[in-house]
């Protein structure tokens, strides 16, 4: 074996290299040293995270005779991914050490690592297998955080249900990918792409809609979406922060890769189709859910939900320009959503309320966390100047780069809906800025981990926007990757 | 970097100053004054920089430059899809940033007394109009697209958190339906530019390059002129997409009523004008008869929706309905004349709204109330509140030597200039809400100002404090200065608009 082609995928030595430290601190490490544990995680997460933004490692190569691929595109996402969990890494610092988490601390960090590491193997699959290594990975172990808070009872049933649902929809989607295997004769991407360009038949089109079910459950597109807002509501916010942006935005480019890579060109019109209704669905009925949502995590559970359909509008333009819109959309979504949650957790910590009523008067007592709130209201109903508006609009551009007047219908269902979601996200920024409570959540000190990542969320949602050079920078790359397919 | 050498930036830079000002400032003890200087600062320079910007374009014209647009510079923003920071302006334009500038600073005097979170408000009140600013300077669909929605948000929460009566109710019905219509506009400017350039040519945003391309295929032109035009329509008041407009300004803070009745409300004409007319002209001389009736509509039905109100602010903005109808109305008939009398009549009804609003606002702060039934004889309490609203009052329903005259007097004779018969019965129907408005002024001055003193206790009020002097007389003179001197307005005006009704024409 050629042991020089693991250097392809030096971001997930790197990764793995922070998982082992976290290990050895966590074992070794004397009692009193175990408070410093994710302030450790946090700094050496950072530290790879800043490391693997060297532009060197946008070069990459396959490994593993093509069933392992890194190129810019790749790299690009991951380090999105990457910098989104370091976000909710030093949100996690000063819940990871309350009471009653901070026994099993380092099996939180060490499961969130080990996910992420599997969304590494899906974004850079080139082979059903090494997808589904990669799903499983990214997970099971997702299950094991919801169920974190013991001792609450919507944690457990949290944890039950995505247990449930993650198996059930790896079911379906082994399902689909054992007749892709029986008409293809083989698992790689390449190799399918050319099998099944030859003949339409009817099984494959079955295989896709499995695939395409299969991973909508990870997307929560509707109706895949049910177990959604109870998973949301009930895991602990960390990991409810986690699973909103960082797996939905790798399971969204690996379906991207999938879809514009196997069933590429000679089923464009079928999976276009299908997820044409999807995304007419997920979005619709994600807004209209989220209006009548009175607690913060499920409202922002079925806001994700319609916001992974916009997400969806970059798969199905399957251009170069819909894969650098989608990952610039994820990039912005990363920063807002998380800005969002952060105020939750502080809030959370604090008070216990995660209510919108609670919110009301909270410009009055905390205004710097009603300010963070507000912009990434703004930011996910996209409104300009901030980062949200750009992505929106490019991800539509993108849309409509295909050029078929369906698509156009389809972006002014999505518009429509944008105002749909501006309502709803005003309803919070109403609550923080105009409505008056006689019991406001008083004021309090963010902690410091949580203070840093909401300073920077708010930074990103204001100048990622105004800085050009990242999309150009995305562009450019998915403009690389894209005629491999 | 050159994009700082051209003067327009810096009225988008002004307010983004003034915004950083009013960050450090506080609300608590001696904060206000800050606040007020900085606020005043910032608007002063804006009246500066409006009135050189004018001083230039008029020379530059003189001296015989002929470019369709003056101050050009473009600097790429984002590459991939050639969005550019594309600056310039022509006449239009001019008199719309000066217009803006002057409303700006009559309304930070207007809100002198603001009162909670003076920073707050002035924060939001100064991104309001780097929107509206930057709106007027770009000529990139993107940038304009984007200042434009800077211009809507902070809507939301001056009315919500600063405005009176039902006002949640209100701030959301407003934001939504504008953002409605921005949806709608966002579609058509992404139609726009994947239409704006002839097969093989690179894409572009660039509002001049595409209407000298032309190459939007007619078949889409019928799509994409509705849904822009609608899409500025709404902010213009269009019938039947002004709903928002009577609860929105009738809840609304002061000066807030002043900046959007007076500017906002005129980035809908603008826009119509700007992109869906000049980009567009085969389906705009398709569809016109559409928005004519229902801008026809507009002008008739928001003249008699305001007889019978009995709200001071219901009253003004049913009356912005007509008016600003009466901008769309004009725009539509594609003649130099009909045109020019649209962007008079913006001007004119931008400045005596802005007017109307203040003297409302004040008269509120005052009596607490603004049911015209429970209010008369002002006149002999707060004579100078009076006679300014008198004068607006006549600007309003057409008096000559003041704005109304003129704008109104240049728009029905060039709608009437159309040999088309449509139109001209079009004009004669719109000729009727002068007649109208002239009713419901004469009946509000006549209740209001000249009756019996209705409430003993206004008899205790006190007449306009200097601030309120300096806001209200600012924008007195400048309707006065329409309605004197139109010459120099059209002049500036009027050339902007003979390459378009060229290319109208060519496309009939």
């Amino acid at each position: 074996m050629d042991y020089s082609q693991f250097l392809m995928m030096p971001q997930e030595i790197g990764l793995l290299t922070v998982f082992l430290l976290v290990f050895l601190y966590d074992t070794f490490m004397p009692e009193r040293s175990q408070r410093a544990l994710p302030a450790f995680t946090a700094i050496i997460f950072g530290l790879f995270t800043a490391l693997t933004m060297c532009p060197c490692l946008a070069e990459g190569g396959q490994a593993f005779g093509g069933m392992f691929e890194a190129n810019g595109a790749t790299w690009a996402i991951k380090l999105i991914l990457s910098v989104g969990t370091f976000l909710v890494l030093l949100m996690a610092t000063k819940w990871s050490n309350s009471e009653f988490i901070s026994v099993r601390r380092g099996e939180f960090y060490e499961l969130l690592l080990l996910t992420l590491f599997g969304m590494f193997l899906m974004v850079s699959a080139r082979h059903f297998l090494l997808f589904v290594i990669g799903l499983e990975t990214a997970s099971l172990p997702i299950a094991a955080l919801a169920a974190f808070e013991k001792r609450r009872y919507e944690s457990h049933e949290a944890a039950a249900k995505y247990l449930f649902t993650a198996i059930f929809s790896s079911a379906i989607l082994l399902m689909g990918i054992s007749l892709v295997y029986g008409i293809g004769g083989t698992l790689y991407f390449n190799e399918l792409a050319m099998a099944v360009a030859l003949d339409r038949s009817a099984l494959l089109i079955t295989a896709l809609a499995f695939v395409i079910a299969g991973v909508g459950f990870k997307l929560s597109l509707v109706p895949f979406h049910l177990w959604t807002a109870d998973v949301y509501q009930g895991a602990p916010t960390a990991v409810t922060a986690y699973l909103s942006v960082i797996s939905k935005g790798a399971a969204a480019f690996s379906f991207l890769i999938i879809l514009a890579q196997v069933f590429g060109a000679a089923y464009s019109d079928v999976w276009q189709w299908m997820l044409y209704a999807l995304i007419i669905l997920t979005i619709t009925i994600g807004n209209l859910f989220a209006m009548r949502q009175r607690n913060l995590k499920r409202f922002l559970a079925f806001s994700s939900i319609s916001q992974a359909g916009y997400i969806m509008l970059g798969v199905i333009a399957g251009n170069a320009v819909g894969m650098a819109s989608l990952m610039f959309y994820v990039l912005v979504y990363v920063f807002s959503n998380l800005a969002a949650f952060g105020v939750i957790m502080a809030v959370e910590r604090e008070s216990g309320k995660t209510t919108i009523d609670d919110y009301n008067g909270l410009f009055r007592t905390n205004p710097w966390l009603a300010f963070t709130m507000m912009l990434a209201m703004f930011s996910l109903g996209g409104i300009p100047p901030f980062a949200g508006f750009f992505s929106k609009f490019f991800i539509f551009v993108g849309a409509c780069q295909t050029g078929s007047v369906a698509i156009y219908v389809l972006v002014f269902i999505a518009l429509l809906n944008t105002i749909i979601s501006l309502y709803y996200y005003l309803l919070v920024v109403k609550a923080m800025f105009i409505s008056q409570d006689d019991c406001v959540v008083p004021a309090f000190k963010s902690a410091c981990g949580e203070r840093l990542a909401m300073v920077l969320c708010v930074l990103g949602i204001v100048f990622i926007g105004l800085a050009s050079c990242l999309y150009a920078g995305l562009n450019e790359a998915s403009a690389a990757a894209f005629p491999a397919f | 970097m050159t994009i700082f050498n051209n003067i327009l930036i810096y009225f988008v830079i002004i307010p983004l100053l003034t915004l950083g000002g009013l960050a450090l400032c506080t609300n608590a003890g001696r904060g206000i004054r800050a606040i007020r200087a900085v606020a005043v600062t910032g608007a002063t320079a804006l009246v500066a920089l409006a009135a050189y910007l004018v001083y230039y374009f008029v020379t530059a014209r003189a001296a015989g430059v002929q470019d369709a647009m003056l101050l050009r510079s473009d600097v790429m923003w984002y590459e991939p899809f050639n969005i550019k920071l594309a600056l310039g302006v022509d006449g239009v334009s001019v008199v719309m940033i000066a217009l803006s500038a002057i409303i700006v600073f009559a309304g930070v005097f207007a809100s002198w007394k603001m009162n909670p979170l003076p920073k707050q408000f002035f924060l939001w009140f100064f991104l309001l109009s780097t929107g509206v600013f930057g709106f007027f300077i770009s000529i990139d669909l993107f940038t304009m697209f984007m200042f434009y929605e800077v211009a809507l948000i902070p809507m939301y929460l001056l009315i919500g958190v600063w405005g009176s009566g039902n006002k949640t109710y209100s701030a959301m019905k407003l934001t939504l339906m504008l953002m409605g219509g921005s949806a709608l506009l966002m579609l058509g400017i992404i139609g726009i530019y994947f239409h704006s350039a002839p097969e093989g040519s690179p894409l572009t945003m660039n509002i001049l390059e595409i209407a000298e391309a032309n190459a939007i295929p007619h078949s889409w032109q019928m799509y994409l002129f509705p849904l822009t035009f609608v899409g500025f329509g709404v902010l213009g008041a269009m019938f039947p997409f002004h709903t928002w407009s009577p609860d929105g300004h009738a809840s609304a803070p002061t000066a807030v009523s002043m900046l959007h009745a007076g500017v906002l409300m005129k980035l809908g004409g603008y826009g119509c004008f700007r992109i869906a007319i000049c980009l567009m002209p085969f389906a705009a001389n398709e569809l016109a008869w559409i928005f004519l009736l229902l801008t026809g509509i507009s002008v008739v039905y928001g003249a008699f929706s305001a007889c019978v109100q009995t709200d001071l602010k219901y009253i003004n903005a049913y009356s912005s309905v007509s008016h600003c109808g009466m901008v769309l109305f004009a725009i539509l008939m594609f003649n130099t004349t009909a045109m020019t009398g649209a962007v008079l009549q913006m001007l004119s009804h931008g400045l005596m709204t802005a007017l109307f609003f203040a003297l409302i606002g004040m008269i509120y702060g005052r009596t607490h109330t603004r049911d015209i039934q429970k209010m008369g004889g002002l006149m002999q309490i707060m004579p100078y509140l009076g006679v300014g609203y008198v004068i607006a009052g006549m600007a309003s329903l057409g008096l000559p030597g003041l704005s109304g005259f003129v704008a109104e007097m240049t728009i029905f004779v060039g709608s009437f200039m159309h040999e088309d018969t449509f139109r001209r019965v079009l004009t004669i129907a719109g000729t009727s809400s002068i007649v109208i408005t002239a009713v419901y002024i004469l009946r509000v001055v006549g209740k209001l100002l000249f009756g019996p003193v209705v409430d003993e206790h206004h008899r205790q009020l006190t007449d306009a404090t200097w601030e309120e002097k300096l806001s209200t007389a600012t924008l007195i003179v400048c309707v006065a200065a329409i309605g004197c001197f139109p010459n120099f307005f059209v002049d500036i005006i009027s050339g902007s608009f003979e390459p378009v009704v060229k290319a109208l024409n060519a496309a009939m």
